[in-house]
């Protein structure tokens, strides 16, 4: 294992191979300090910095993070690797990367030619060098347009996944959620349901009441259940109308393992949820969810940074070609990020990496009780991930989700996103919002809808 | 002033739907209201566990008091494993053996512990005759797994965990249990069963006795707790809680924040509480 010194204006450090320099030049967060993996020290943590700088990007395919003879994962990103995409940053050190990045040179198109020739430990080790503004500007010059019954990812579009969660699956409240989403304008990168209720059946009711919905009011939308993939396939198999298929993925074979996924069961579940052919502008038909920390909660991190081996999901996700991807940033809990400045930087690294590697890439904005943030840093970061061109956002009713216990934006932040930065919601999902007359002349969401929506099999009260 | 169109919607969900609004944001109620449930639950997170108080309403109960190596609240959020760690220093408390151990654990909410251990303890204890009972273990800056050293230095055949659960909006209160066979470090989360949501919208004292009941019998008959004990349609304890004669359970399913948002039913390790 190679030994790296620094010894950048009088700072002389030592570090054990490629993995450790990595997470001692990550910006401190509370994961990796658990995992015993962090910088010691500030000064060490710009050592490692700066050693990481110097580094050619070609380190990157010389020497795998986790074996490739072991881990799917690392197999994946390497025998996909596409070295004719690669071939302009070839010579380019981490730290040249950087500068290219940021340079007026990096256009929306050659960022999208290049994706396929970056792999995720190079975008994760080139971020370790950005600053927020870095991540931001970088990011909101990456395109990633997806489409399915709506088209996602456009410029001047922000889309928004409308979760309309509870606690016990009733589909009574489930639709009365979905109908205070559509009516604030949201829902147009999917609605999607997290069941309480590990069920095929469950779901499947779910599914068909979601359809009928979509169908009473022609909906441009996708709808999704967010069950296990495994649940999924079989939902399918029983004839469920279903859009997209959701799993959780993670950066390593062991971590998709605690999932109970592999490669393989995913590209069963993506061919059967082609075959369906359900979608009408586009044919991406996968929804993936990640975290930093997913890893090292599995003990499956192989002592990879938390921020490294997160990038590596997304070199999963995008395999399978999805419609929508988010990270579920402030989700996990305090041990892995402890408060707001660490969420927000967490936010603005993965939509970046995810972007960099051609990821249709949302955020769920959000924290947990025990953290220490709240709706303040909550409005930074989803307002800081507008302005980097995020696909999606995730939006529940009052910021408050009553099954996960959890907080994330509401309804109402995308209306202040939308009207502060004067962008849509997808194409097709605007137009539907004026045939439902849901918007006033000024072509916002008006502040009094015309009528509640029906739900199936309950007529709201004052539909007439 | 006319009806509101969202009442019955708003019967169905907790959730907070039809909030009204001023130009893009909601009214103020709204904001406050939300507010004021954070603050609560961020005051359960962070308020310190009252153990003399504890002890003395669990009387005329043997208490010994423990802690964790986590020295404090800052600490034990960003460090679980020394939350899962016994200080030192309160090894020698612990003298076995017992059939049951039962240790009432701050975890992320005092205040449930507070409020609803003792009352819930009291309806185990009664179902309990018979049984050899420990000393109770107040544990402070504590973890589920705390429970496996404690256990183990119990000698106690099982050992059932009283914990705090991380707050919500909705309640800040909520009482979970973890039961293990045979504690000792290392006992991995799928080797315990846990039952969630005792408060006062919750599981009632007397049901969620039952349940433990039933499972503290079944895990000494059949000799372990965790998946293998864990009915996978929930169809053995239905049948023993349609059995009691407490029959206002309300079979709730689980929801527990996973790190995976894939929830399966009766089956956790995660909600914060690792």
């Amino acid at each position: 294992m190679p030994t790296y010194t620094s010894n950048f204006q009088g700072e002389r450090h030592r570090f054990t191979g490629l993995t450790d320099l990595l997470a001692k030049a990550s910006p401190r967060r509370s994961g990796d300090e658990l995992a015993g993996l962090a910088a010691a020290t500030d000064a060490q943590r710009v050592a490692a910095r700066s050693v990481l700088a110097d580094l050619p990007l070609t380190v990157f395919l010389n020497e795998a993070l986790v074996p490739y003879e072991t881990d799917e994962v690392t197999r994946l990103i390497l025998d996909s690797h596409d070295t004719a995409a690669f071939a302009p940053v070839a010579h380019l050190t981490v730290g040249g990367l950087r500068d290219w990045l940021l340079s007026y040179d990096a256009t929306p198109e050659r960022l999208s030619v290049l994706a396929p020739g970056l792999t995720p430990e190079m975008v994760a080790a080139v971020s370790k060098l950005m600053r927020n503004q870095d991540l931001i500007s970088v990011a909101s010059r990456c395109r990633v347009v997806t489409a399915f019954r709506n088209t996602q990812g456009l410029p001047g579009r922000l889309g928004s996944r409308l979760q309309p969660n509870h606690p016990t699956d009733d589909p009574r409240g489930i639709g009365a959620a979905i109908i205070d989403g559509l009516l604030l304008g949201c829902g147009d990168a999917v609605i999607g349901i997290n069941p309480a209720a590990d069920s095929v059946a469950g779901g499947i009711a779910l599914l068909e009441m979601l359809e009928t919905l979509r169908l009473r009011h022609d909906i441009p939308a996708q709808s999704c259940v967010l069950a296990h993939v495994t649940n999924t396939l079989e939902m399918i198999r029983r004839g469920a109308p279903v859009d997209l298929v959701f799993q959780s993925i993670a950066g390593t074979e062991a971590a998709n393992n605690g999932f109970g996924v592999n490669l393989s069961i995913l590209r069963e579940a993506r061919d059967a949820a082609l075959s369906l052919k359900r979608g009408t502008v586009g044919t991406n038909v996968m929804y993936f969810e990640t975290g930093q920390g997913a890893a090292l909660s599995a003990d499956a991190h192989h002592g990879i940074d938390q921020q490294t081996v997160e990038a590596r999901a997304y070199a999963v996700a995008r395999a399978f070609s999805p419609l929508l991807v988010n990270t579920v940033v402030g989700f996990i809990g305090p041990e892995y990020l402890y408060d707001g400045k660490q969420i927000i930087r967490a936010g603005l690294e993965d939509h970046f990496c995810g972007k960099l590697l051609g990821v249709p890439m949302g955020v769920d904005v959000c924290y947990t009780n025990h953290a220490e943030a709240d709706q303040d840093d909550m409005d930074s970061l989803m307002t800081l991930l507008t302005v980097a061109g995020v696909n999606f956002l995730i939006a529940v009713p009052g910021a408050d989700d009553v099954m996960l216990n959890y907080q994330s934006a509401s309804f109402h932040d995308m209306l202040y996103l939308r009207t502060q930065f004067g962008l849509q919601a997808a194409p097709e999902f605007e137009s539907w919002l004026e045939r439902m007359d849901l918007k006033d002349r000024a072509g916002r969401i008006g502040a009094q809808p015309p009528a509640l929506l029906s739900l199936p099999g309950w007529e709201a009260p004052d539909a007439a | 002033m006319p009806p509101d169109p969202w009442a019955p919607l708003r019967a169905t969900t907790t959730a907070r739907i039809g909030l009204n609004r001023t130009g893009d944001a909601p009214g103020l109620d709204a904001v406050l209201s939300f507010q004021l449930a954070h603050a609560r639950a961020r005051d359960a997170v962070h308020t310190s566990l009252d153990s003399a108080a504890l002890a003395e309403a669990i009387a005329p109960a043997p208490v010994v008091h423990v802690c964790s190596q986590a020295p404090d609240r800052a600490t034990y959020l960003r460090r679980p494993d020394l939350g899962r760690r016994l200080d030192p220093a309160c090894r020698d408390r612990l003298t076995g053996p017992c059939e049951v151990a039962f240790v009432l654990a701050d975890g992320l909410s005092a205040i449930a512990v507070q409020r609803h251990a003792p009352p819930f303890l009291r309806a185990c204890l009664d179902r309990l005759t018979g049984w050899e009972i420990g000393p109770v273990v107040i544990a402070t800056q504590a973890r589920v797994a705390l429970g496996d050293e404690i256990g183990a230095a119990l000698h106690a055949r099982l050992c059932a965990v009283l914990i705090g659960e991380r707050p919500g909006l909705s309640v800040a209160d909520s009482l979970g249990v973890y039961l293990t066979w045979q504690p000792q470090p290392g006992r991995r989360d799928s080797e315990r069963n846990c039952i969630s949501n005792i408060h006062a919208a919750g599981l009632s004292y007397d049901a969620a006795a039952d349940m433990l009941v039933w499972l503290i019998t079944e895990a000494a008959r059949r000799k372990l707790t965790g998946v293998g004990l864990k009915p996978q349609t929930g169809a053995d304890l239905i049948a023993a809680m349609q059995s009691s004669p407490h029959k206002e359970i309300d079979l709730e399913p689980e929801r527990f924040p996973m790190p995976v948002r894939d929830p399966p039913v009766f089956e956790r390790d995660a909600s914060a509480e690792k």
